[in-house]
């Protein structure tokens, strides 16, 4: 069997961003790793604060960072109409530019989400903003906008109104749009350059939130498309679909990851699969130990770290074995990341639990920020940077 | 001669900016109003967008003016241009025509987003702007405008409130109710009203619609009902009986509701079923022309029909209802018009899944309830 190689440098075929930067949603590649050190374990409202930087109104998206640049969305005014594409300086938090958007979409939302739910996705020289209304606009990084699209106006079924939230990634010249809803549902691989569409392949209809994962499959850029009934990996370039795997409860919330040939696919029960160049995806292990609810498993070291509904789980990302579960509470809507052997978990209420990895966790802070904390850390160039209701912090050691 | 330099130079100088706007490119312009579906258009846009950039401030009152025959997508373009000329400008030191933006947010006939975006920028070198303008734009042809416009007089109301001038709050309550078209403020005002002692028929200030004919059962399983025309979609007649789902009877009945946001419980008056089409027939007068909105919200699926003509769909389900959820444009003919709104409810089991109803207004384009009476039908 020729195993599937999926290194660690290849998320630098989906971006031209630099080391140490955080591109997209859950980081290079998705993996949702950073190899950053010397981050801060402790901080506060006060303590280890860099620079904290005010914003114009709520959203659950995390910020992304690339050359020395922070990108964030936001959403403001009545029903949140109102859609905010903003640009900071790493190194001050200084807003450097700001764009607008009307919104053209449906804006119902459950209460807890946001217009600004999707993380942008950025190649370093360019952002590519997505909003639950459809909007989608590609900027240069000193804020020139380069296309738009109204995608409600192109396919009026296509948000659901609970609120899209999946992210768009990147996969060299294609942007990968997760349209999938109880309407018109479909993936689409868009022109980074001009922002019309290369492909668009119709997916199952019902409502989800599952960020697609870029890898890659007998020479070909594949990107993996999950819904609660299957995982399916589409030619990146052509949207044809490379294999696909049936299945029953797969999560339509939390993103797969990957381990070397292994896919590990959230769901009640989780699945992993091991995918060759010259088979169908093969089972290799089933577990319900790995319950996700809204945040994503993160692998590390062989080893696969999901939060369940009241803390952390262990497992041998070989044989999906328990390792070890430890309490921290509840109320995880942000995905888990992982610097420096430690796990970062961001909690609802606004803490931040640090646990150092090993074979027995070690809870090391709760750090709380005393706002609603949704978004997904991103963590770039020695800083950590949360997103909370009203803020955007940059968390680093002071120098 | 020099002197005559010299006094072009003042004649240039004094140009209100309407007049410095002649320079910014009309094909430019046009260019961000002609992208199309799917990102047709964008490639020509970009450039188009640059190249007005480039004019600074000059540019500003032309953006404007090519907002108001824009559509949704041409004006996040020109919005957007708009919003990076003011943000380096004001970097770098630079004026922005004042005065022309004033004159362009006190011209109503200019669409309400762009004298809104107008009324931003604005704010951003004269913090003064909303105590000078907002004072008159409690009617406003823009919703946020107007929205500004209210929630600056309910500060007035709670202020007096506060002083125990019951009377000056009620007063400043029932001027803030005039303007008032989002739900979560006309819920502040009759609340505060009602402490006051004042009473307001809250679906007669939306105009939700609150006499319907209903009929069910047709059949939807597997969703099927929602793409499916029956008998009602071709005519109304009040007093036919048709054959529906499972062979069942279905034939109108009469409803009222007297719910304050006019919502109509198709459980409770239909009886629960699942997988079922219902219908839902008004008869609307509107004393003359104009064009509204018909503002919907439903949990299930929906289709609203005016005059048998389709405006609008959506096939999803129990994702949430809410005031406003679902908008069609149209326009009501002068005498007796035709509403007519499918509502669908398909077979999911959940618990969370069972709730079968909805609620229709008619308004204007900022929401403010249009003059109209229902029909009685026999």
């Amino acid at each position: 069997m020729k195993p599937l190689i999926i290194s660690s440098t290849l998320f630098l075929l989906a971006c031209s961003t630099n080391a140490g930067d955080w591109p997209q949603f859950r980081g290079p590649g998705g993996r949702a790793v950073s190899e950053e050190k010397g981050l801060p374990v402790k901080w506060s409202v006060t303590e280890n604060v860099r620079w904290r930087a005010e914003l114009p109104g709520r959203g659950v998206s995390s910020p992304v960072v690339a050359d020395g640049r922070i990108y964030v969305t936001a959403a403001s005014m009545y029903r949140e109409r109102r859609l905010h594409v903003l640009c900071f300086d790493a190194a001050n938090g200084e807003k450097m530019w700001e764009r607008q958007l009307a919104a053209t979409g449906n804006t119902m939302r459950h209460p807890k989400t946001s217009m600004a739910a999707p993380t942008p996705v950025t190649d370093g020289r360019h952002i590519y903003a997505l909003f639950a209304t459809g909007d989608l606009a590609a900027f240069n990084r000193d804020g020139d906008l380069l296309w738009y699209r109204a995608l409600q106006r192109d396919y009026p079924d296509i948000t659901n109104q609970v609120g899209m939230a999946a992210s768009p990634v990147l996969a060299g010249e294609t942007l990968l749009l997760p349209l999938e809803n109880a309407g018109d549902s479909f993936a689409l691989g868009v022109d980074v350059k001009t922002g019309r569409n290369r492909w668009k392949a119709p997916r199952r209809r019902d409502i989800n939130w599952v960020t697609p994962l870029v890898t890659r499959f007998r020479g070909k850029t594949a990107a993996l498309f999950q819904t609660a009934g299957d995982i399916t990996a589409y030619d990146a370039d052509t949207g044809e679909i490379l294999w696909s795997h049936k299945g029953n409860n797969l999560g339509s919330v939390p993103s797969p990851a990957l381990i070397d040939d292994l896919v590990i696919v959230p769901g009640t029960p989780s699945v992993a699969l091991r995918v060759s160049a010259d088979s169908k995806p093969q089972v290799v292990w089933k577990s319900r130990k790995l319950k996700a609810a809204y945040a994503s498993p993160v692998v590390y070291q062989g080893r696969i770290y999901a939060l369940t509904d009241i803390g952390i789980a262990c497992l041998d990302a070989a044989t999906g074995q328990e390792i070890w579960r430890e309490r921290l509470g509840h109320g995880f809507s942000a995905s888990p990341v992982i610097a420096d052997g430690k796990l970062y978990i961001a909690k609802e209420e606004g803490d931040t639990s640090v646990v150092e990895l090993g074979d027995k966790p070690k809870i090391l802070a709760n750090n709380d920020l005393k706002e609603t904390l949704l978004a997904t850390p991103a963590i770039a160039n020695g800083a950590i940077y949360l997103r909370t209701e009203k803020h955007l912090y940059c968390i680093a050691v002071k120098r | 001669m020099r002197r005559l330099i010299y006094g072009q130079g003042i004649v240039l100088l004094l140009l209100p900016a309407v007049s410095l706007s002649t320079q910014v490119s009309a094909e430019a312009l046009a260019q961000l109003k002609a992208v199309g579906r799917e990102g047709a258009g964008n490639e020509t846009a970009a450039r188009a967008w640059k190249e007005v950039v480039q004019q600074g401030p000059a540019a500003l009152p032309p953006i404007l003016q090519a907002m108001n025959d824009a559509d949704a997508v041409a004006a996040n373009w020109l919005r957007t241009a708009g919003d990076a000329i003011v943000e380096r400008a004001l970097t770098a030191g630079r004026p922005l025509p004042s005065e022309a933006l004033k004159q362009f947010i006190r011209q109503t006939q200019n669409s309400g987003a762009a004298r809104r975006l107008a009324y931003e920028w604005l704010c951003r070198v004269d913090p003064k702007t909303p105590d000078r303008l907002l004072p008159d734009m409690l009617q406003d042809s823009s919703p946020e405008l107007r929205r500004d416009a209210v929630a600056a007089v309910l500060k007035q109301a709670r202020s007096q409130l506060d002083k125990g001038n019951k009377d000056a709050a009620r007063a400043a309550y029932r001027r803030a109710l005039t303007g008032a078209c989002d739900k979560d403020q006309v819920d502040l005002i009759v609340k505060q009203l009602d402490k006051l002692g004042v009473h307001i028929d809250v679906a007669a200030h939306f105009g939700f619609v609150r006499q319907w004919l209903l009929i069910a059962p047709f059949d939807n399983h597997n969703d099927v009902g929602f793409n499916i025309a029956y008998p009602p979609e071709k005519s109304v007649d009040p007093k036919a009986v048709y054959k529906g789902k499972d062979g069942k009877e279905a034939r109108w009945i009469a409803v009222a509701t007297d719910d304050p946001y006019g919502v109509v419980n198709l459980n409770k008056e239909l009886g629960k079923q699942k997988g079922v089409v219902a219908y839902a027939y008004a008869a609307i007068e509107s004393p003359k022309e104009r064009p509204i909105q018909i503002r919907a919200g439903s949990m299930n699926g929906i289709k609203i029909f005016l005059n048998r003509q389709e405006l609008y769909h959506r096939d999803e389900y129990h994702h949430g209802m809410e005031v406003d959820q679902h908008i069609a444009h149209a326009t009501l003919k002068a005498g007796r018009n035709e509403l007519l709104i499918k509502v669908c409810q398909n077979e999911q089991s959940e618990e969370w899944a069972q709730e079968w109803k909805f609620q229709v207004r008619l308004c204007d384009a900022v929401g403010a309830a249009v003059p109209f009476t229902q029909v009685n039908v026999p």
